[in-house]
């Protein structure tokens, strides 16, 4: 079996920023990329690749990643190349800088038409910046594919992908014939390192880069979500720092603190 | 057809009831539908008839439209989009509110792309812009480290909204209301994702979403024996553990005790967040929480900012010492 795959990642701030070096322009409404901190790929895209390096190792593939931005930091948008992927689409404008979902999955499901034909798409189950979590149920509707959601588990039989869901008190086994969208989640594991010689391999891959003449769409007709403000939301609380001689002693006149505050 | 217009809620059915998450949505449809001056209605999607109208009446909807369906079995996504699709073209709601639940978060966003109309997902606040009375959505972006408002287009502009955010609304019995039906067609053949098999972990004891106190355990627990520690205080407190989603992912704790933005959503009493940095991710599952206590090492951690009382120093000693304390004075 030859299972064709895209995978659509996303390039995001690090959302292990500390919170007092992330900072936004309310003005543009937009986040700042921390000084000397590189951005990263999304982590859940991340999840996304491993699953499809998964199904490539075990039924065989090609797997082609897919991503939407205005600009790129090519060693970290390679990153899933080095791990293993085969082909890499850069969907790269201007214009293309958006936050509305609904922008994004037209784009996206132009780029995955003009890429043609593909057995199974992996999709983050959100992006870790504006955690909207449309997307991938966007391309279902778009492209009139069945979309399981939340996945721990993807695997690939008979011309149908099987996928062990992440539910709120344990998992559900769902199934849907091919093509298919599947949104992977960190519950299926770590994603591998890329090798040394994975990392040196990519260095000289030149991706396909389509721009937005290229896809033929006309954003200004899918946009269906303006920003009107984004700020950091000002906390209030005080903390009381209880101290005793050392630490026991201050588990102790913790526990007596919270009695006194009628907490426990 | 009549032109109608509205804020529509759509109910979820639980056990034969309005879903606690849904009936949330009551209050915050409530206050919208005021603003625009329009009804507050609801829609009750079910796989056999029950009597959950009155209760959806008594929580404020004026009239409630009941779609019966087999197909409406609270899995299948694919036949949820096709009915709601259906009512709003009979509807005609001016804004629809889904609780952002397992089904809700997809819910949301099919039927908005099926409609051609604009959706906020993780709704923490409601409002309507005041020139062009569009719905006006507060959602945590960033992991919960910012907030957005967003203004959303269409008809009927859609927002889910994030559970125990917004308070029930009360219960009247007096209230008054029309129940509707409407039939719809749905192809089983539309149903795509087949569910195949549910496992659901055993819960032992106290649901976490339930508990009014709640202990967290984080990365610098350093393995899985400090949830046994937790595990007791918990249980000594009649309260529930969990664990921030670096602590899942190690495998010390199963995914089901992840509290956080893709975990669980907390709101207890109290919260002690036991070697928890506090990132936004973490403080996205717990600050509902109306009192957080934090444990840490490191002073300069962001739990300090969010937590009432801290302890800086190493849980190894303190947590013992804690739990000795909270032994003696609860005995």
């Amino acid at each position: 079996m030859n299972v064709k795959i895209i995978v659509c990642v996303k390039q995001v701030l690090d959302p292990e920023t500390p919170s007092s070096a992330f900072k936004i322009d309310r003005e543009v409404k937009r986040a700042l990329p921390p000084p000397g901190k590189d951005p990263v790929v999304n982590g859940f895209d991340e999840n996304a690749v491993e699953a499809a390096l998964r199904i490539k190792e075990s039924v065989g593939g090609v797997v082609t990643v897919v991503s939407m931005g205005r600009a790129f930091a090519m060693d970290v948008i390679k990153k899933p190349l080095a791990m293993g992927a085969d082909e890499l689409v850069l969907l790269q404008d201007d214009a293309f800088e958006t936050v509305d979902p609904f922008v994004t999955a037209n784009v996206l499901a132009a780029a995955i038409r003009k890429i043609g034909s593909f057995d199974l798409i992996l999709c983050g189950r959100q992006a870790s910046d504006w955690d909207n979590a449309q997307v991938p149920l966007g391309l279902a509707e778009l492209l009139g594919l069945p979309c399981l959601t939340v996945a721990k588990k993807v695997e690939i039989a008979d011309g149908s992908v099987r996928a062990e869901r992440v539910t709120p008190d344990g998992h559900e086994i769902v199934e849907a014939a091919l093509p298919a969208i599947v949104t992977v989640s960190n519950e299926l594991g770590e994603p591998r390192t890329p090798t040394i010689k994975g990392l040196m391999g990519v260095t000289k891959v030149k991706p396909t880069v389509w721009k937005l003449s290229d896809l033929a769409v006309d954003l200004a007709k899918f946009a269906r979500v303006e920003v009107t403000d984004l700020f950091i939301p000002v906390r209030e609380r005080r903390c009381e720092i209880i101290k005793g001689e050392n630490d026991s002693d201050s588990g102790r006149m913790l526990a007596l603190k919270l009695r006194e505050a009628k907490l426990i | 057809m009549s032109e109608e217009t509205g804020v529509l809620i759509v109910g979820e059915i639980e056990n034969g009831g309005i879903s606690p998450t849904s009936k949330e949505l009551f209050h915050a449809g409530g206050q919208l539908a005021s603003g625009l001056g329009q009804p507050l209605v609801a829609a009750l999607l079910d796989r056999d008839e029950s009597d959950c109208a009155p209760e959806a009446i008594a929580h404020g909807a004026s009239k409630v439209f009941r779609v019966v369906h087999p197909l409406l079995d609270g899995s299948n996504v694919e036949a949820y989009v096709a009915a709601l699709e259906q009512v709003c073209r009979h509807v005609k709601p001016s804004v629809l509110l889904i609780a952002r639940s397992q089904l809700g978060r997809e819910l949301g966003p099919r039927l908005a792309f099926r409609l051609g109309v604009g959706c906020a997902q993780d709704a923490v606040g409601l409002g309507l812009d005041p020139s062009s009375r569009q719905l006006l959505v507060t959602r945590p972006v960033y992991g919960g480290g910012a907030m957005a408002v967003v203004r959303i287009a269409g008809k009927p502009q859609i927002a889910t909204v994030r559970p125990k955010v917004f308070a029930s609304a009360a219960r009247d019995e007096g209230l008054q209301g029309e129940v509707v039906k409407i039939p719809v067609e749905i192809d089983a053949s539309i149903v795509k994702a087949r569910l195949i098999q549910k496992v659901s972990s055993e819960s032992v004891g106290l649901k976490l979403e339930d508990a009014r106190v709640v202990i967290g355990g984080g990365r610098g627990l350093d393995g899985p024996e400090g949830f046994r520690e937790l595990e007791n205080v918990a249980h000594l407190l009649g309260g529930a553990f969990g664990a921030s989603r670096p602590a899942c992912d190690a495998g010390w704790v199963e995914h089901s005790y992840q509290i956080g933005l893709t975990g669980k959503t907390v709101t207890p009493d109290l919260y002690i967040a036991v070697a928890i940095s506090g990132a936004s991710q973490h403080m996205a599952g717990c600050s509902g929480a109306k009192v957080i206590v934090a444990i840490n090492s490191d002073s300069e951690a962001n739990i300090f900012k969010e937590a009432r009382y801290g302890v800086v120093g190493d849980w190894r000693k303190v947590v013992p010492a804690f739990t000795a304390a909270v032994r003696e004075l609860l005995s």
